[in-house]
């Protein structure tokens, strides 16, 4: 934690995320987190990423130490044109996602355009 | 992949789509954790073969361990039927505490078991989603259905091309409310049902018959 207390918000812009592996996203997440960091992505993760990252976390949850991750992303609702369907390239947009530990993050509502979080004051 | 090699590789799937009528699909049930997978599976599977899957528990995580059913035959009401293997997954969660376990009544003990089994079976319904045709996505219709885990198997069933089927689960139940996970994820089939009462239950099947036939 930083001299001030309080909880470290990151927001990690779209170009970083592009620059960036899969695995190399998901151990950031994860490091991030652990470290009681909240991320905030501004271009998400893919479908197939979102899953690594539940089956990542699952490996390192810790009794006492770490619980998990709250993590929340705006669903895609991009329909595929015909030539994304024949070629199977769906044109799937990932959107801000929110990540952060169980312990500190939960969400209030969630709905297609809005995440709304509360953040453990502890 | 190259355009040319990923095209013929989705022509070559259609043709088997195509050709490959009343084979076996292999179809998973998955959700968050007490959405009702497991009712569900004993469900389809008391029904057309005699028999069930699983046990349930008001305690998150009662399935910790995938059970596959092979050859469950459903028929629909114009006399054709499907063959299929159904696969009841762990509920899927992106946290499991030990201490919700004690908050259910679980001695530590336990509750610590519990909770490492939960996390690998967790583990075990990602690895299954790969050698899946098709999931039917259980849902518990007195939540909110915007959670991260049903985004995610959406997203992937979406982002492979492959069926899928949303099942409102509880609609038994006073507050439940299937109207917004229709609204959540208008793009896909949903169909209402009380898997542990039956109600619905017919509509489910012509609609499993339909979508994975």
């Amino acid at each position: 934690m930083n001299a001030m207390d309080g909880i470290q918000l990151d927001l990690i812009s779209e170009s970083k995320m592009a620059t960036m592996t899969s695995m190399e996203k998901i151990r950031m997440i994860l490091d991030g987190v652990q470290e009681g960091k909240i991320l905030v992505l501004e271009s998400g993760l893919t479908p197939s990423e979102q899953m690594k990252l539940i089956e990542m976390t699952m490996t390192e949850i810790t009794p006492d130490e770490f619980s998990g991750i709250e993590i929340e992303t705006y669903p895609s609702n991009k329909r595929p044109g015909f030539l994304s369907r024949i070629l199977k390239k769906r044109s799937i947009l990932t959107r801000l996602t929110v990540v952060g530990p169980a312990d500190k993050i939960k969400t209030v509502i969630k709905n297609k355009d809005l995440i709304s979080t509360i953040l453990a004051s502890e | 992949m190259g355009v040319f090699k990923r095209f013929k590789s989705n022509l070559s799937s259609l043709v088997n789509k195509l050709f490959k009528k009343g084979g076996v699909r292999r179809i998973g049930i998955y959700g968050p954790p007490n959405a009702g997978k497991t009712t569900l599976a004993n469900r389809i599977v008391r029904d057309w073969s005699g028999d069930v899957m699983g046990s349930v528990s008001h305690i998150e995580h009662e399935t910790r361990r995938a059970r596959r059913r092979e050859g469950v035959v459903i028929t629909s009401s114009n006399g054709s039927s499907i063959t299929l293997d159904i696969v009841d997954t762990p509920g899927l969660a992106t946290k499991i505490d030990f201490h919700d376990f004690m908050k259910k009544g679980l001695e530590e003990e336990e509750a610590r078991r519990r909770a490492k089994e939960a996390t690998e079976g967790v583990i075990e319904a990602v690895k299954w989603l790969e050698d899946l045709e098709g999931v039917i996505l259980v849902m518990d219709a007195t939540e909110d259905p915007f959670t991260q885990v049903n985004v995610t198997v959406i997203g992937n069933m979406e982002a492979r091309n492959l069926p899928l089927l949303i099942v409102a689960n509880k609609v038994d139940l006073e507050n439940a409310t299937p109207a917004a996970i229709k609204g959540a994820f208008p793009q896909h089939p949903m169909v209402s049902i009380s898997a542990l009462e039956g109600l619905n239950i017919d509509t489910l099947y012509e609609e499993i018959a339909k979508r994975f036939g």
